[in-house]
């Protein structure tokens, strides 16, 4: 909740009936972020409820939508507040808001700012327009960066168990079982595991536009079986050839996963291409992890 | 650092050149600068930019356009076959999720 401003009309400095109306999303870091590049400007902002969600999320959610503008015009009634009928909306909540709609239901023309609030000034001082930079979405480093602990939450309780379960079995040999072993060998599977998340929930959005292929899965794969010749080297995934095959399927398929995974964070994957890459890559994924786990199991007992 | 593109010939995105009016409303609101105006009509440059979000279609006073809009994420659509439903993304308030 302690991200959530309330919904309702807000005065940036001293704003009359011809000042600018800005929407804004009700999540606290959006409402922040418009006030301060506001500042100097007196106007108005309308804070719509969309449940603490971020402008673009909430708009591919519809709760930046077209009904909950509209509604949010006409319970602070903003057409007694301003004499001037335009609105001003973060681009980012067009895939939510229909402009004409709104117009149609309201009056109020929809304007679309520029996607970020840092642009605001040279919006208004340009009359309103946004240059094509300011229309596109990117996605750099520092913000690939930024939502690499969303995904490496992604796995959290599979991540205290699956590596739990790898150290218990560790144990198992021809002979039955040895805790000795156990607590020995079973630390080599545990910085196993957690290379293969880390390559595909870290590696991968960090090294995104340079390590090859399109489909994320791949690019997981990549990234996976990268770290793991590391750890071949360093000796961690065991003797044999059939353990050391069985480490590259698991920590292949778990890095591919993950990566797979970070196409919800990336600004430019699109439904039908994330469903045609899950198609296959999924089953492929299922698949090694389960070769990967088979084979390293036979290994304790050969 | 050069433009992201993903897979391509998936899009959904379709635009029907005789609807349109060439008001570049999709011109605005699409963050990938995926159209173009020849004519003073719309036109689909880069086709394999669309994310499939969806404002284009949602912003065209004619219909003109249309496009499958749903989320890019690979989460999101597991969640949908767990449970039956649409690909949705099931990112709780606060941060920067999706």
């Amino acid at each position: 909740m302690k991200y959530r401003v309330a919904p309702g009309i807000y005065a940036v400095g001293n704003p009359d009936r011809s000042s600018r109306v800005f929407v804004s999303a009700n999540f606290k870091l959006s409402f922040d972020h418009l006030r301060r590049n506001l500042e100097g400007i007196n106007s108005w902002i309308l804070v719509i409820d969309t449940k603490g969600i971020n402008v673009w999320c909430a708009a591919g959610k519809g709760s930046f939508g077209t009904k909950e503008v509209v509604r949010r015009i006409r319970i602070h009634h903003l057409a007694q507040l301003v004499d001037q009928r335009k609105i001003i909306l973060p681009q980012l909540s067009a895939p939510g808001v229909s402009a004409h709609e709104v117009k149609k239901m309201t009056g109020f023309t929809v304007i679309y700012g520029p996607v970020l609030a840092k642009n605001i000034k040279a919006f208004l001082d340009a009359g309103l327009k946004a240059t094509d930079s300011m229309r596109q979405v990117t996605f750099p480093l520092v913000e690939r960066i930024k939502l690499i602990p969303v995904d490496i939450f992604y796995g959290k309780y599979y991540m205290l168990i699956v590596p739990l379960v790898f150290l218990v079995l560790s144990g198992l040999n021809p002979m039955g079982y040895s805790v000795d072993l156990a607590v020995n060998s079973g630390w080599k599977s545990i910085v196993n595991l957690f290379s293969g998340y880390f390559a595909g929930c870290v590696l991968t959005p960090a090294l995104l536009p340079w390590i090859p292929f399109r489909r994320f899965s791949a690019k997981g794969l990549v990234t996976g079986w990268l770290v793991a010749i590391l750890l071949l080297l360093a000796g961690t995934l065991g003797t044999t050839l059939v353990e050391k095959a069985s480490w590259f399927l698991i920590m292949g398929g778990l890095s591919s996963f993950m990566a797979m995974n970070f196409t919800g964070s990336s600004t430019f994957t699109s439904l039908s291409g994330v469903q045609k890459e899950m198609k296959t890559a999924l089953p492929v994924q299922i698949a090694m992890a389960f070769l990967g786990l088979a084979g390293w199991v036979i290994t304790k007992f050969i | 650092m050069n433009r992201f593109v993903y897979l391509p010939d998936v899009v959904t995105l379709e635009l029907d050149v005789t609807k349109c009016t060439g008001c570049r409303m999709c011109l605005v609101v699409c963050p990938h600068a995926v159209f173009g105006i020849e004519n003073n009509k719309a036109v689909i440059l880069q086709k394999d930019f669309c994310m499939e979000c969806g404002a284009c279609a949602k912003n065209c006073q004619e219909g003109a356009i249309t496009v499958k809009s749903g989320v890019g994420c690979a989460a999101g659509i597991i969640n949908g076959l767990l449970r039956g439903t649409e690909p949705t993304c099931d990112c709780s308030e606060g941060s920067s999720c999706c």
